[in-house]
């Protein structure tokens, strides 16, 4: 590879003073033949090894692997999980930042690191505490059972442990943006006459959202893809509690190892798609910010 | 249980009672974040923490410090910092290359260094599996040398390779970006080589950033399970990490063994998210001048 211009990028006029003459052109290649190496071996090679294995009997076995009930079972249960984390987390996420973003007060960034405290404990942690709480002997154990309410190894906790792990990317992302923002335009608005709710939708929401939809997309790639606390609280039941990427584990110790991979590449391409989305989504404010 | 009566008693003292009034005073988007957070966060926490406290010290502190226990502090927090380091080396580059070098495919390259974040766990955990075991793709290769990855604690610490790397890469790059150029041209113009440039010019101010992103890339890595667990063998004392050993506890039903491990877990996210906190305060100090 020739990377013929100077990699500390000088303009013409000042070449004689910041002349790149020690700049050697093997170190540019060679620094980039390393990262792009480093990259292959940590991830390129792993991601395309997904898609190879999936297919390597053709299409044919894929989809049979795609039509069997477990996994259709685990399929849609991911979907009900994301269904009612992402909007709740939403919810959550918007009132969080509206709160922190618009109100100065002491121990405000407290605050923000409890909020991203999700992100820090362990998933497994996270579903241990779902137990020590819900589960037979834990505070709210006897209560449950006494009232014939499942919520350990049932689907309410998984949609728990989903929650919880995936609650604070819609906060972090519109924090920054409401903050940039300021108040002036949703003041004038107020004084224009605006009730609190025309505000948000009018003013508000518009302003932030391309940070919003940012979280809502974060928040769902997690939703879908929680392994560890899910895992914890859901007892991983075949045809009742696994959710996809539970499945993938399951298939893989059963040694199911083509029905794995054709689960995983439908997580795979959900990754994908939430790339492709976040760079279109970051291009566009990037755009907003030149302006 | 027997814990909730006196939590609830004390909501009824005159301090309790000014506070609940403050409560009630606060805008509604405080209020469902507070009550969010409280039901989310605060009582599972607690939970745990009383959980734990019910264990007299001595018998928390020898399930905490058992040879097994100890052993997967071992495999967890040694095997996390080789993997937080090689990625504070190679995380820095990539993000070196990426904000000073143009190369064919640069954007694309950009965009995926976020894959680990978008890829479920189980997913990075099986194909990491696959493709370094010993017919995997890579694994094929490292084989002959007598170097086996999956299923040992090299395997381990692939997977937490894999899910902190970006960690590093996303903290390094907002700050070399911003970076001024014309103190390294003065370096130049001073006679300074490329070296010395790097080493005395860009790395000093860069230095808080990049223990930031290996601190990020450290927690993740201590708590991470899906990948770890997957492409491990989980053998007791060779390649067993702590939060596989917390699973395994809740298995046999051994919720004080399981807590006590979890606190351990647990306190040490916390004091991360402390030296991060303070990390991050110490970069922000170059931006002021």
């Amino acid at each position: 590879m020739t990377v013929d211009k100077p990699s500390f990028h000088s303009t013409a006029s000042d070449t004689d003073t910041a002349k790149p003459k020690q700049q050697k052109s093997w170190v540019p290649a060679l620094l980039i033949g390393i990262a792009i190496a480093y990259l292959a071996l940590v991830q390129y090679i792993p991601a395309l090894n997904v898609f190879v294995q999936a297919f390597a009997k053709g299409v044919g076995p894929f989809l049979s692997n795609l039509s069997k009930p477990a996994f259709l079972h685990a399929a849609w249960l991911t979907l009900i999980l994301a269904v009612i984390a992402v909007p709740l987390n939403t919810v959550f996420g918007l009132c969080a930042a509206w709160a922190i973003a618009r109100y100065k007060f002491p121990g405000r960034a407290v605050v923000l690191s409890i909020i991203d405290l999700p992100f820090s404990i362990s998933p497994v942690v996270a579903g241990l505490m779902i137990v020590l709480l819900y589960g037979r002997n834990g505070w709210f154990g006897p209560w449950l059972q006494a009232h014939d309410i499942k919520i350990i190894f049932a689907f309410p906790g998984m949609v728990l442990a989903t929650a919880f792990v995936s609650m604070p990317f819609v906060a972090r992302e519109v924090i920054p943006v409401l903050e940039e923002f300021g108040k002036d335009q949703e003041e004038a608005a107020r004084i224009l006459g605006a009730n609190d709710w025309q505000v948000f939708w009018r003013v508000t929401l518009p302003s932030i959202r391309w940070g919003l939809l940012y979280g809502i997309i974060l928040t769902n790639a997690r939703a879908m893809g929680e392994f560890g606390a899910v895992s914890v609280v859901s007892g991983n039941i075949a045809d009742q509690t696994q959710s996809l990427p539970l499945f993938v584990e399951d298939a893989y110790k059963q040694y199911e190892t083509e029905a794995a991979f054709s689960a995983a590449v439908l997580l795979a391409l959900l990754a994908v798609v939430t790339l492709v989305l976040k760079e279109i989504l970051e291009r566009k404010t990037r755009i907003k910010d030149v302006e | 249980m027997t814990l909730s009566p006196t939590v609830e008693g004390e909501g009824k003292t005159p301090a309790g009672k000014a506070f609940l009034q403050q409560l009630v005073r606060l805008p509604w988007t405080w209020r469902i974040t507070l009550i969010y957070l409280t039901v989310m966060l605060f009582i599972p926490i607690t939970a745990m923490f009383l959980k734990a406290s019910t264990e007299p010290p001595a018998r928390f502190w020898a399930i905490a410090t058992s040879p097994l226990a100890l052993a997967t502090y071992n495999v967890t927090f040694v095997t996390s910092i080789f993997a937080a380091l090689l990625n504070g080396v190679f995380g820095t580059l990539i993000a070196w290359v990426l904000v000073r070098y143009d190369f064919p495919l640069k954007r694309l390259v950009d965009a995926t260094v976020d894959l680990p974040f978008a890829l479920p766990t189980s997913v990075a955990g099986l194909t990491l599996a696959t493709v370094y075991s010993d017919n995997g793709w890579i694994g094929s290769l490292l084989a002959p040398l007598g170097i086996k990855v999956s299923f040992t604690r090299v395997g381990v610490a692939v997977a937490m390779i894999f899910i902190s790397l970006p960690f590093v890469v996303r903290t390094v790059q907002p700050v070399l970006q911003e970076m001024e150029h014309e103190i390294e041209e003065a370096a130049w113009c001073l006679g300074a080589s490329q070296w010395q440039t790097f080493w005395k010019v860009i790395l000093p101010p860069l230095f808080p950033t990049i223990l930031t992103g290996i601190a990020l890339g450290f927690s993740r890595a201590v708590g991470e399970y899906g990948s770890t667990v997957i492409i491990s063998s989980n053998t007791p004392y060779q390649d067993l990490i702590a939060p596989v050993l917390i699973f395994q506890r809740l298995e046999q039903y051994d919720y004080s063994g399981a807590t006590v491990i979890g606190i351990v877990l647990l306190s040490i996210s916390l004091v991360l998210l402390l030296a991060i906190n303070f990390l991050q305060a110490w970069a922000r100090r170059y931006d002021s001048r």
